[in-house]
Formats: C-alpha cells, sequence, structure tokens
C-alpha cells in the first residue's frame, strides 16, 4: 500500500517533470530538462535574479526557512526558558499551545482579521492608529505581505517548539544548574553553556521539523493571499499548486514538486541515519 | 539579565526583600504576560465577532463590543443554513472518522509485525518506512488524482454516496501510516518481553497476542497517534482541495471557508462564525485528551 501511495507517485511525478501534459495528467509530449531550466532562468514568479534584493516563490521560501525557524525557534525556546521561573507556567503554556488544535485555515481568517486595514476591524492597525499613524494594508503591500505571512505561521507553530523544548529542559538534572550557580555563574552562562549544549538534540530534530514544514507551506498562503498581491507571496508549494491545477500545467507543476523532493531529501538522509546509530547504541 | 538572576534568590524573608525581589521580576512577567496576550488577542477577537451583528462589526471594532453587550447567534445560522457550512462541517466529519481508524488499525498491526515478528528485511523495510515519512504530499497529489479518477474513486457507487470519499480516505491513510508505524513501533517494543514470550508459550497465535496483550497496553500509545491523525485530516486543506474538487456538496469547512472568502470578500459577520465552527471539534478533542498529545509529541520527536 505505502508502495502504491507513496513510491509509485513519486516516481510518476519524476516522470511527469520531464514531460508537458495535458489535463488528465499524461505524458503527451517529452521536453527533457525544458521544465526544469524555464523554472529557474525563465519564470519570474519562481526565480527572479535580475534585480535586487531578487525575488520569485522559491526566493520567498528562503526568506520563509530563514525567519520562521529562527523566529519560532526564539519564542519557543524563550518561553521554556522563561515559563518555568513563574506560578501560572500552565497557563502561558496552554495560551500558546492551543494554535496546534487550529487548522491552518483557520489561522488565516484569523490573522486576516487582525491585519485587517480597517481600523474598526483589524486590531493592529487600531493600535498603530491609537498612536496617530496612518493604517497599513499588510496584506496588500510587496514589502510587508510576507513577513505578515510568516509571523502567522509562527504563531501557529511556537507552541509545538515551547512544548517540546520545555519538557527538555525540565530533563536536565537540577544538580548541574545548581553547581554552576554555586559556582558562580550567571544565569545569562548557564542558558549558553549549559542549556544550549545540553538541549542540543531536542533543538535540531524541532528544527528539522520546522524545515519539512516549511518547505511544505501552502495552507495559510492560499488562504490569506492566494500568492497576491500579484505573485509577491508564492512559495514552492503554491506555485507547484498553481501551475498543476489552475493553470492547467502539470509537467510544469511535476518539476516544481521535485525540487521540493530534492529540498528535502537531505532532511530524509539525516533522518535514517540518526535512525540507525540511535538503534546500535541500544 | 537581572530577571534570571532572581530566580535562584531564596524565598525573600523581610518585606522590604519582597519588594526588591517583585520590582526585579517585573520584567520577566511584563514579557511574559505580553507574549500571553499577543497569543490570545487574535483568536479571542474573532470569537467575539463571531456573536456581534454585522451591523457592529462593520461600524465599531470587536474590543467595543466588549463593554456594549450585543451579542446575537445569528451569523452562526446564517452560516450553517444559508451558506452550507452544516453540510461541510458532516463532510468533514465523514472524511476524518474513517481516515483516522483507518491508519489507526493499519499501522497498529503493521507496528506489531515490525515489533514482535520476525521476517526477512524487517529491519530494513522499517528504515525504509522512516525514510518514507517526509515525502511531500505534493509529489503524490497528482498521480493519485489520475488514480483514483481511473479507479473510480472519487464519484459516489451504487447510489451510496459515501463512495466519493474512498480517494480521500485512502490518500490519507497512507500519509499517516508511516508516523503511525513509527510511532507505535517504538512504543511495543518496550513491553515486556517476559509477557509475550510466556504468552507464546502457552500457544497463543500472534493475533492473540496482539489483540489480548499488546493493545491494552498500548492505549496511551494509540491514544496519540489517534489525535494526531484526526487533528492533521481535519484540520487539512490541501488534499480534500485536490481530491474533492468540483464537488461542493461533498468539500470539507477547511475548503469551503476560503470559497466563503472569496466569494464575498472578508466578510467577518460570515468568516468568524464559519472559522468557529471549524474550531470547535479540534479544540474538544484537544483539551479532553492533551496529556496523550503531549506524549505522543514527545514520543515522535524527542526520544523518551
Amino acid at each position: 500500500m505505502l508502495g502504491l501511495f507513496l513510491v509509485y507517485p513519486a516516481y510518476y511525478t519524476i516522470r511527469l517533470s520531464f514531460y508537458q501534459s495535458d489535463y488528465l495528467f499524461n505524458f503527451t509530449h517529452w521536453v527533457g530538462i525544458d521544465n526544469f531550466k524555464n523554472l529557474l532562468t525563465n519564470d519570474p514568479d519562481f526565480l527572479d535574479l535580475s534585480h535586487f534584493p531578487p525575488s520569485g516563490a522559491l526566493v520567498n521560501n528562503l526568506r520563509w526557512i530563514i525567519f520562521y525557524i529562527s523566529l519560532s525557534l526564539f519564542f519557543g525556546l524563550g518561553l521554556a526558558v522563561l515559563a518555568v521561573r513563574v506560578r501560572y507556567e500552565r497557563i502561558v503554556k496552554s495560551v500558546t499551545f492551543v494554535p496546534m488544535a487550529i487548522s491552518a485555515t483557520a489561522v488565516g481568517i484569523i490573522w486576516l482579521f487582525v491585519y485587517s486595514p480597517d481600523i474598526n476591524q483589524g486590531v493592529l492597525n487600531a493600535i498603530l492608529h491609537a498612536f496617530g499613524h496612518n493604517p497599513i494594508a499588510w496584506l496588500g503591500r510587496d514589502d510587508t505581505v510576507n513577513y505578515a505571512l510568516i509571523f502567522a505561521y509562527i504563531w501557529a507553530s511556537t507552541g509545538f517548539v515551547m512544548v517540546v523544548l520545555s519538557a527538555a529542559i525540565k530533563g536536565i538534572p537540577t544538580e548541574i544548574l545548581e553547581a554552576a550557580r554555586a559556582d558562580g555563574a550567571s544565569e545569562w552562562a548557564i542558558f549558553w553553556r549549559i542549556m544550549v549544549p545540553m538541549l542540543s538534540l531536542p533543538i535540531s530534530i524541532v528544527t528539522i521539523w520546522l524545515f519539512i514544514n516549511v518547505v511544505k507551506v501552502f495552507d495559510i498562503i492560499y488562504v490569506m493571499t492566494g500568492g497576491g498581491p500579484g505573485t509577491t507571496s508564492r512559495v514552492i508549494a503554491f506555485t507547484m499548486y498553481y501551475e498543476t491545477f489552475p493553470n492547467l500545467r502539470p509537467g510544469y507543476g511535476a518539476a516544481v514538486a521535485v525540487i521540493m523532493l530534492i529540498l528535502v531529501l537531505p532532511v530524509m538522509v539525516v533522518n535514517v541515519r540518526r535512525f540507525r546509530s540511535e538503534r546500535v547504541v541500544t | 539579565m537581572a530577571i534570571y538572576q532572581q530566580t535562584v534568590a531564596l524565598p525573600a524573608r523581610s518585606r522590604s526583600e519582597r519588594i526588591v525581589r517583585f520590582i526585579t521580576r517585573t520584567p520577566l512577567h511584563i514579557v511574559l504576560i505580553a507574549i500571553a496576550l499577543v497569543w490570545l488577542v487574535p483568536t479571542f477577537g474573532l470569537a467575539i465577532t463571531s456573536f456581534r451583528p454585522n451591523s457592529d462589526i462593520l461600524s465599531t471594532g470587536w474590543w467595543t463590543g466588549l463593554t456594549h453587550w450585543n451579542w446575537t447567534l445569528h451569523n452562526y445560522g446564517t452560516v450553517i443554513h444559508a451558506q452550507g457550512m452544516g453540510r461541510a462541517w458532516v463532510n468533514s466529519l465523514i472524511i476524518t472518522i474513517p481516515a483516522t481508524l483507518l491508519p489507526l488499525t493499519l499501522g497498529a498491526l503493521a507496528a506489531f509485525g515490525f515489533a514482535w515478528v520476525a521476517f526477512p528485511f524487517r529491519d530494513t523495510i522499517f528504515l525504509l518506512i522512516v525514510a518514507l515519512m517526509i515525502i511531500p504530499i505534493q509529489t503524490s497529489l497528482v498521480p493519485l488524482l489520475k488514480l483514483f479518477r481511473q479507479w473510480h474513486l472519487s464519484t459516489p457507487h451504487f447510489g451510496i454516496g459515501a463512495f466519493a470519499f474512498v480517494g480521500i480516505w485512502l490518500a490519507h491513510t497512507a500519509f499517516g501510516l508511516p508516523l503511525a508505524i513509527f510511532l507505535l513501533r517504538n512504543f511495543f517494543i518496550t513491553l515486556p518481553k517476559d509477557l509475550i514470550e510466556a504468552a507464546r508459550m502457552d500457544g497463543a497465535s500472534n493475533m492473540e497476542v496482539f489483540r489480548r496483550i499488546v493493545l491494552p497496553l498500548s492505549v496511551p500509545a494509540l491514544a496519540s497517534f489517534g489525535i494526531f491523525q484526526f487533528l492533521w485530516v481535519w484540520n487539512d486543506l490541501l488534499m480534500a482541495l485536490i481530491f474533492l474538487s468540483g464537488e461542493p456538496t461533498r468539500q470539507p469547512m477547511t475548503v469551503r471557508i476560503p470559497y466563503l472568502l472569496s466569494t464575498y470578500g472578508p466578510e467577518y459577520h460570515l468568516l468568524s462564525a464559519a472559522s468557529f465552527l471549524l474550531m470547535f471539534l479540534p479544540l474538544v478533542v484537544f483539551f479532553a485528551l492533551q496529556r496523550y498529545f503531549v506524549q505522543g509529541l514527545l514520543a515522535g520527536s524527542v526520544k523518551t
């Protein structure tokens, strides 16, 4: 069954990426690597290096990878470290964890509402207005749209990072922390010299999870902007969907899917390696 | 970072010490409360909005609804009846229940095989499954859609509408299985070996061992995968969008809500109510079974 649903389709998609195809997904016309060549050199919506900063779906995805991963880790780790120090830890953790259960569709609507340029609807612009600033159409401007989307998705993922890292922090033996404190280490030094090294494994696992998540990001963009304004907020997964279905170029879309597969391949290797080595130990 | 230093301090004894401690810890509280607000307010705002009449939504911000109570259930009525979200909600359920139970059953059986039944290339096949876990769905969409069309797995048969869902059930099952096998196998191998061998000595078959010993002992692991899969399928947009396209009467809520948005623009009285219909069930499941969810999360990501 797995062969039929996962392996065979991957083979089919790879083959399709070398063809021009029709809406029935037949292999109509062999085009060799033209799909890839077009994507990488001749499709400004996918990759445009002709001006600075470069643009296109691939560049946007890179932006997602950098900001989404680093900020999710920053908020998640920060919360995990700070929340253990207060009595209302459970409440703070629950509040940040709830978005894990919310569909990306609903997250999209929630943040669409927050970003609304109408000061009687969008809470963000209402705050700006209260400080005498003009409202900003966060999702309607080329320079803000990607960051607005990324933040909404970070909002949805931080809970996961926080829960995993918080469990790992509680697994650090308290004697180590107390010994360091007794030796006069500052809390800042304890964080960087003891906690971060001891958390390196869970941090790397969370990073991998975030990476896979961000390469596949689609729902929230589909709901909030549809790739717009224009094509400025497209990412790889969105281009794949757009080219294959509304635009009816499945061969071209397949080439995009293959690029996604190539991006996650190193992760696959890392995972298998890690699993192997773990089994040797046990 | 004065915030950090204070936490080691022993409980303050005198009154002045307590005041100093309170003041130095204030930044910590401010940061945490600010974060909690950022995570709470967006959802809360939409929740309030869903209970406000449309004329109020258009003229004043939801925060004024906190002091000027004028709440109504009218938006929910409109969305459920006139906008077909009631139907979509039922569709979500029709898709989700089999797409959760199927991988759970198959996954448990397969995981039992990988954990306790010897067969050739067992470990190699298991490694392959670990590798398959991260294949992006996107590489499978087109071939599967073609396959389902050829096999007529996305149209009703014999007058039974549920047949149209077979395709998406199978697709969700296939994508859920690797994780199911991985999580459950890792749990099963921690079960006491003596117990299983003793049962085999008494002549129990593999199926009996599975049913009488492994399943009853594995309820937490089964529950945690069940919740994962339930949330994943219920919240899925992409697969429903592809496999149930062109069939508005069969689409789940995740597909209908963006449709609502593209038809009417940002009409928040409709969107907010629809979003809360969508969020309601997963939140209930989530809060009721949060313990299992967290356990599964930690088992799947960090080895405990």
